[in-house]
């Protein structure tokens, strides 16, 4: 059911209630999402919710306008995007993604040392050399000078390490289907267990963590590329 | 349906504008010399009285210390972010000015009477002048506006324009990112879909807009810019030039004097308009001392010259097409906003990086003013044209918040649709804690010193908890005007925590308050007066009209009859003209109109009569001037 925005009868905007994104367009938590259906849908209730529709109502109903149309915006920017989407449910579900990372970070900074990352096993050796010539790299350009096969050799391997990126987000697209089957079993009286849940939740967990590992990579990459 | 009536306001850096929608078209509201541009200057006359636009400009190269042009550059800006516009302008800042505080302008001689303003107080003047052009446009109090900003704009930047407007006596009902607001005007008429680029490039400020324009609805997908680059670049570097010149050739120093960079000042920005149709101009500026100031300066030269400030346009535009995942190929169509888009070489450029023939079919002077026009109706319930249109704007920044380290922790991404809201949970470090600090900042660099200060906010009253009990959740929502608001709650108690906040460079609210110029109440009382004033210097304007009248050849072909009528009529206004009612004022004007109308048209005839003997309309002339609705001149050109 999705949460009621606005009257039916009259067109005007009701108070927020406090519903997660899910909810607030009536979406079961299934990962696989009809992104044309929701953004339709955004657009739908932008219409109604939006301040500036509302601009000529009272002050009570331009606060709650403000107030649905952020929550609307946040929802539908959350929910369109794939990796978003699931760090959401992932929260959702108790995981606390973003909390880990931000305390490891601030621990990194206090202590002045590296943040340690849990390095893919299976990008361990491309992972060290690629650092080593970016380390070169960084220090050629400071001397002002180019070396276009270095150059040339760590575009190469970032362009593995995109493509790397898109087969995580295939490889999540799988763990999506798994996921969404078994909400499905539940939605139709079947019990699962909580040993299962927390299984289906920590493959998407390692997916995230081995693809924002490859990100922050590439993002590195660029860097240095465009110094 | 539309009740309210809201204008819309172009508050440039260059020029301002305001305009309204017409029936189902918007229109620029004239100013009382019939221009449609107010020029952005604010002087103080002999009397200490500001004057602006058109007839402030004089004071520029007259009074250089009793003016002031691109405030917009200042507004929401501190005395540390400005050290390089005062290389460049003649701003000249209080000298008691502390770090932190709002900046003050210095306007007036050195003698007493020399005053300060902050720069929402200098656009509140050329907001109130436009709002004074509606208001006599309308025949009514105009309260409530749409005002422009460059989509570019900070938060601090955007509280400063939304201050200006409370101290100018107007509620600002929406702040309309610039680009945003020429799409609405150039998608009023053409009802398509597709995707649109806005590149408007003004006198301060570049933006750059990548908007999906789908059934009515206009999203805005990134945007980009520099509100520190325009025209007023392209002035300087050429008046760095002739001083450069001057110096080396004649051995004249006028960097300290106002008035020569002034009289420069005019010349290259003539100059440069005249380049975009000319090939070559000729720089010819008097100077002190009777020494003139020759250069001839070629296109070619002159695009040699820019090329490294067009070129800045560059790498924001590349960032806004990145942000919305789109090459430029699958944009549909540049649209060109602001006056420097009429630069070839800008256009040349436009065309190369988007692959494409930009618009140019729209005044990209007005278009802004336009939108917000269009716009204001939205706001005010929408009519036949405006039906189905919204307007979904996104923030250009990113908002974070300071984490430990110094770093930045952004917590509503730029370009994420607005109003847009995060969420985050702060706890007390000791025992029995009751203030939580937090700094609010906005940028995109990762450490917080590299972004831009907002705001301090201190969390107070939290309940007395042992360390890492209190659960305070802290709400950040961006408004539809691109504007923090912050609100806190403590969890655990349920209570609310009190937020005392320090914006990094904007005015409280009661310094606001202190400001406003004409306030809400005051304004019927205001309006009434000024038409008072206005009714009777029309009353003077016919008055002569009729004493000179009553001296040409004409005034004898009148019966005795028409005579008297006129003399009474004649007396009637002198009477009326004493009282305050201005409605009363207007009648007896109207009535003398009617009864001269056969007076005009006898003077009409021989005037053209005379014209036709070799004598010019002048020296028939029947008054003054294109001032005003003018009663006996409407006669003349009906």
């Amino acid at each position: 059911m999705r949460a009621v925005h606005f009257c039916e009868a009259c067109g005007k905007v009701q108070p927020p209630v406090p519903v997660d994104y899910f909810t607030f367009f009536g979406l079961p938590r299934k990962l696989n999402l009809d992104v044309t259906a929701l953004d339709k849908d955004f657009y739908e209730l932008s219409r109604k919710l939006h301040p500036d529709l509302n601009a000529q109502a009272g002050s009570k109903e331009q606060e709650w306008s403000l107030q649905q149309s952020s929550l609307l915006n946040d929802a539908h920017r959350t929910l369109k995007d794939p990796i978003k989407r699931t760090q959401y449910l992932l929260k959702l579900e108790g995981v606390e993604l973003e909390e880990q990372s931000k305390t490891a970070t601030e621990q990194a900074r206090s202590t002045g040392q590296l943040k340690k990352q849990i390095v893919p096993p299976d990008l361990l050796e491309e992972v060290f050399e690629l650092n080593m010539q970016l380390e070169e790299l960084r220090a050629q350009k400071k001397m002002g000078e180019d070396d276009p096969a270095l150059i040339e050799e760590i575009g190469r391997q970032k362009f593995e390490l995109e493509e790397k990126q898109e087969g995580l987000l295939h490889e999540l697209q799988g763990r999506w289907k798994i996921w969404d089957g078994m909400i499905q079993r539940e939605h139709n009286g079947q019990p699962v267990s909580e040993e299962e849940r927390r299984q289906e939740r920590d493959k998407m967990v390692d997916v995230l963590n081995r693809r924002n590992y490859i990100r922050n990579l590439v993002r590195d990459v660029n860097e240095v590329l465009e110094q | 349906m539309a009740t309210d009536r809201i204008v819309g306001i172009d508050l440039g850096t260059t020029n301002s504008l305001v305009a309204f929608m017409q029936g189902e078209s918007p229109v620029v509201i004239p100013g009382d010399d019939g221009s449609n541009l107010v020029p952005s200057v604010v002087a103080l006359d002999q009397n200490d009285q500001p004057v602006i636009g058109n007839a402030a400009r004089k004071y520029l190269t007259e009074t250089p210390e009793r003016a002031v042009y691109s405030i917009k550059r200042l507004m929401g800006r501190g005395v540390d972010d400005v050290q390089e516009e005062l290389k460049f302008f003649p701003f000249r800042l209080a000298e008691d000015l502390q770090a932190g505080e709002v900046l003050r302008i210095r306007l007036g001689g050195k003698k007493a009477g020399e005053k300060t303003f902050t720069p929402p107080e200098i656009s509140a003047l050329i907001l109130r002048q436009l709002k004074r052009n509606a208001e006599r446009f309308f025949g009514a109090p105009v309260t409530k506006a749409v005002i422009t900003v460059p989509a570019y704009f900070n938060d601090a930047q955007r509280q400063a324009t939304k201050d200006a407007g409370r101290i100018a006596g107007l509620e600002v009902l929406r702040l309309v990112n610039e680009p945003t607001a020429a799409s609405l005007a150039y998608g009023l008429d053409k009802k398509q879909n597709g995707i649109v680029a806005v590149y408007d490039l003004g006198g301060g400020t570049f933006d750059i807009s990548i908007l999906k324009l789908h059934d009515g609805i206009f999203e805005v997908i990134s945007t980009n810019g520099d509100t520190h680059l325009g025209g007023d670049d392209i002035d300087n570097l050429l008046i760095t030039i002739a001083l450069d010149d001057t110096l080396g050739d004649l051995g004249l120093d006028l960097r300290r004097n106002a008035e020569a960079v002034q009289a420069i000042r005019n010349a290259v920005i003539e100059a440069k308009i005249a380049l975009s149709s000319q090939p070559s101009v000729k720089l010819d500026v008097e100077l002190p001392g009777g020494k003139c100031y020759l250069r001839e300066i070629t296109r070619e030269q002159f695009e040699k010259l820019i090329q490294p400030i067009i070129d800045r346009t560059i790498g924001p535009c590349k960032q806004a097409l990145k942000d919305a995942g789109l090459k430029p190929e699958q944009i549909d169509e540049v649209v060109l906003v602001g006056g420097s888009t009429r630069i070839p070489k800008v256009r040349a450029l436009v065309k190369e990086l988007f692959h494409r023939e930009p618009h140019t079919d729209l005044n990209p002077d007005e278009v802004v003013a336009l939108g917000a026009a269009v716009q204001a109706n939205i706001l005010a319930g929408g009519s036949e044209a405006t039906e189905n249109m919204l307007l979904l704007d996104v923030t250009p920044l990113s908002l974070g918040i300071e984490v430990a380290g110094g770093v930045t922790d952004k917590i509503i991404l730029r370009n994420s649709t607005i109003p847009a809201s995060a969420t985050q949970f702060y706890t007390t470090q000791v025992d029995g804690q009751a203030n939580v600090a937090i700094h609010v900042l906005q940028g995109e660099r990762e450490l917080a010193k590299d972004c831009r200060s907002l705001a301090r906010f201190d969390l107070k009253g939290i309940p007395s908890m042992a360390a890492g009990m209190a659960r305070i959740e802290v709400k950040f929502l961006i408004d539809a005007n691109g504007i923090l608001h912050v609100s806190a709650r403590e969890q655990r108690s349920g209570k609310e925590a009190e937020i005392q906040v320090q914006p990094s460079y904007g005015l409280t609210d009661e310094q606001v308050e202190g400001m406003i110029l004409d306030s809400f109440d005051s304004a019927e009382e205001d309006f009434r007066r000024r038409q008072v004033i206005e009714a009777r210097n029309e009353a003077d304007t016919i008055l002569a009209a009729l004493e000179k009248g009553k001296k040409s050849p004409a005034w004898g072909h009148l019966t005795t009859d028409e005579k008297k009528k006129i003399a009474k009529m004649e007396k009637a206004l002198i009477a009326v003209k004493a009282e305050d009612d201005y409605q009363a004022v207007r009648k007896a004007i109207d009535a003398l109109n009617q009864g001269t109308t056969r007076l005009a048209e006898l003077m009409m005839d021989t005037a053209v009569s005379t014209a036709l003997k070799g004598k010019t309309m002048d020296e028939a002339d029947m008054g003054e001037g294109p001032t005003a609705p003018h009663p006996m001149a409407k006669a003349e050109f009906e």
